[in-house]
């Protein structure tokens, strides 16, 4: 009996405030169309939002500066394996149809270069300034759900820490996310392995699932947060009804299913760790160029180096800080030599921050399955084939040691 | 894109500080040896927030030139003045070699976890330092004199190349003369003038007195000087949890948020550098670590 009265109390006044306030509240589905996309857009660049979305660049799907939907990839695709990436322009209308691109949100909120101060020389004195950015809040538009999923695990180093990254917090602090769902995979994905996606769920403000068919095309929109409320709560958009919510069901069920690739994280820590001796090592050595691409091109790697420079007349310097690659020689430079000299021992460092060291520094992984280093590895190293060789081995070995017992 | 403005952001201002030096002056740059050389710094204005402890480090910056992490080798009650004890082998350092007294350096800092002087009162405390290894361990040997009463013996033992690299000669000739501190010094190796000990420091361990259950041993030196220490002191009946050894991996950022200094699982500039050789024991023998 009281359940039930205490059940009948919370829709009432679930009734009333939604009558007395607003009609909208998180976690609400509308349904638009392109103009109400648009207008989405507007509204966030009348809040001073600068918008950053997808946008076919170099032939890549980058993100970069946008102004309305017209600027977003229409009919787009892209095609990754191991070492490749291909866009195609489809005679399609859609506007997300492809998946990760060459850059992730890490440029916006951790700047590739980044001047810290300036300092000013007069005689043997100087003083130094600190460089305070003016910078204007970014909405990001279409960003996925691994690329969400590494603002987080970045959130967790550059921010939650001993020390802070200042810039990153200001960057991160003011920014609105619009999310997308991906309606389609590429062969280099595994976010279902890390649980990453491909659909989001938290930590954005709004949300996007393309639906498409010959004849609509519309965008299941979530909102996710108070901000992304307060940018839709005046355009009166529709509901959306329980088909458009099925149908986007649909579309995400169906990209999961799509993804073949797959990270076994089972015990994959303790497997890494153990196995710094491994042959895999030397032979990763041979192929790798040591291009550091993979490191640039992760959502998560957070390494950088600090750069001294001075103006022709030595007045005036500045420290600028720049990403920087585990994969460089340099990188490890202690007076003698480089702590990590062949370039295995540099892949075996990498592999084992990402998957391993990470989750005992951060307790979390520092992989999100993008799949960008297969995919922008020039020479198409593979670390979730890298990962099932060191498991298998470690198999055989636990095998033969059982065979011996017996 | 962006642009240096006056606006007061302030935090911005706040977590920035751990970037952004703090200007010190050099009081004094007094020559050690051939190659080695002590900027004494007292602060311009402001000083370094937080107070240093014996074993800590900071970013000392040479103007253009760029930044080192560099030991405090001074006395930690003379705070906020700091003392460093550097060796010319780069460019930074070589630079921070020609400062003259009035110059300006920049300061960020103090960065580290510290030898725990603290929490070894009451012990047998066993000091080894090789080569330029004795800087950072300067300041925990004069905190323990300062409380001399709270510790049980206490010993140093040093060794360098040559008796011309011999640092703080001085002063260990001074510490040499107490009656309430055993000191030994050793040379790789020697020359006409020498007539004192030739050979590794690890061999002085064998044949000094202190009771091994109850001793803190605190090594600092090349990487190979303190495994040879650590087993020597191993074979005496020291605890690898009671021995402190203090590494060093390239640090840019100081604060571990740059990576340089990773070694496995630890940032060596926030999670060390001064580590138990229990905690390192493994790790530091893996190849290219």
């Amino acid at each position: 009996m009281g359940t039930t009265n205490k059940a009948l109390e919370k829709k009432i006044n679930k009734k009333i405030s939604k009558s007395v306030t607003s009609d909208f509240q998180i976690g609400d589905n509308f349904c638009i169309d392109i103009k109400e996309l648009d207008s989405i857009f507007t509204a966030l660049k009348e809040k001073s939002f600068d918008l950053i979305g997808p946008t076919v660049k170099e032939q890549t799907i980058a993100f970069d500066q946008i102004e309305s939907v017209k600027d977003l990839p229409e009919g787009y695709t892209d095609e990754q394996s191991p070492g490749i990436y291909r866009v195609k322009k489809t005679d399609s209308k859609t506007l997300f149809n492809f998946t990760t691109g060459s850059n992730s949100l890490k440029k916006y909120l951790y700047p590739p270069h980044h001047t810290l101060w300036t300092a000013s020389r007069n005689k043997g004195n100087f003083t130094v300034k600190e460089n305070i950015p003016n910078l204007k809040p970014l909405a990001i538009i279409g960003l996925r759900a691994c690329d969400l999923k590494a603002m987080f695990v970045q959130d967790r180093v550059l921010t939650q820490g001993e020390y802070k990254d200042s810039y990153y917090q200001l960057r991160r602090n003011s920014l609105f996310i619009v999310a997308v769902n991906c309606s389609r995979s590429v062969s280099t994905c595994f976010c279902t392995s890390m649980g990453s996606g491909p659909s989001v769920t938290n930590d954005f403000d709004l949300a996007l699932t393309e639906l498409i068919t010959n004849t609509t095309h519309k965008f299941r929109l979530e909102v996710g947060s108070d901000k992304g409320l307060d940018v839709v709560k005046n355009l009166k958009f529709k509901a959306a009804t329980n088909k458009e919510l099925n149908d986007a069901k649909e579309v995400i069920k169906k990209t999961t299913n799509s993804i073949t690739r797959q990270l076994d994280l089972h015990h994959l820590d303790v497997i890494l760790k153990g196995s710094h001796d491994h042959k895999i090592w030397d032979e990763i050595g041979k192929e790798c160029l040591n291009c550091g691409n993979c490191t640039m091109a992760c959502p998560t790697c957070f390494c950088h180096t600090l750069e001294d420079t001075t103006d022709l007349t030595g007045s005036t310097a500045q420290r600028t800080r720049r990403w920087d690659s585990c994969f460089t020689i340099e990188f490890s430079y202690l007076h003698g030599g480089s702590v990590r000299t062949s370039s295995g021992a540099r892949y075996r460092h990498w592999m084992t921050h990402k998957l391993a060291t990470w989750i005992e520094q951060f307790d979390m992984s520092g992989c999100v399955g993008c799949g960008r280093c297969i995919t922008w590895c020039p020479v198409g190293i593979d670390i979730t084939e890298v990962a099932q060789t060191l498991r298998q081995t470690v198999l055989d070995e636990a095998h033969a040691v059982a065979w011996e017992e017996i | 894109m962006e642009t240096t403005i006056e606006h007061n952001c302030e935090q911005v201002v706040n977590n920035n500080h751990t970037m952004t030096p703090t200007i010190y002056r050099v009081e004094k740059n007094r020559r050690d040896t051939h190659d080695t050389f002590t900027l004494h710094l007292s602060p311009e204005d402001q000083p370094l927030e937080t107070v240093y402890e014996p074993g800590q480090f900071n970013m000392l910056y040479a103007f253009g030139v760029g930044e080192v992490p560099i030991s405090i080798s001074g006395d930690t009650t003379e705070w906020p003045k700091l003392v460093h004890t550097i060796r010319a082998v780069g460019s930074v350092t070589n630079a921070l070699q020609s400062l003259a007294t009035g110059d300006s350096i920049g300061v960020r800092g103090p960065y580290g976890k510290p030898w725990p002087v603290e929490a070894t009162k009451g012990k047998d405390i066993i000091l080894v330092a090789g080569g330029i290894g004795l800087a950072p361990l300067r300041p925990a040997i004069y905190q323990i004199l300062h409380n001399r009463e709270s510790y049980g013996k206490v010993i140093l033992l040093y060794g360098s190349r040559r008796p011309l690299d011999i640092l703080f000669r001085k002063e260990l000739e001074k510490w040499r003369s107490r009656l309430d501190m055993f000191v030994d010094v050793t040379v790789d190796s020697s020359d006409r003038n020498w007539n004192g000990n030739v050979g590794v420091v690890p061999r002085l361990i064998d044949t000094a007195n202190f009771d091994p259950i109850d001793t803190a041993a605190f090594v600092c030196g090349p990487e190979v000087m303190m495994r040879f220490t650590a087993m020597a002191l191993n074979k005496r009946g020291v605890s690898s949890d009671n021995i402190y050894v203090s590494l060093e991996r390239n640090m840019k950022c100081g604060v571990g948020l740059c990576g340089h200094c990773q070694m496995s699982n630890q940032f060596i500039c926030k999670d060390g550098p001064v580590y138990t050789y229990s905690q390192v024991r493994e790790t530091v023998l893996i190849r290219e670590i």
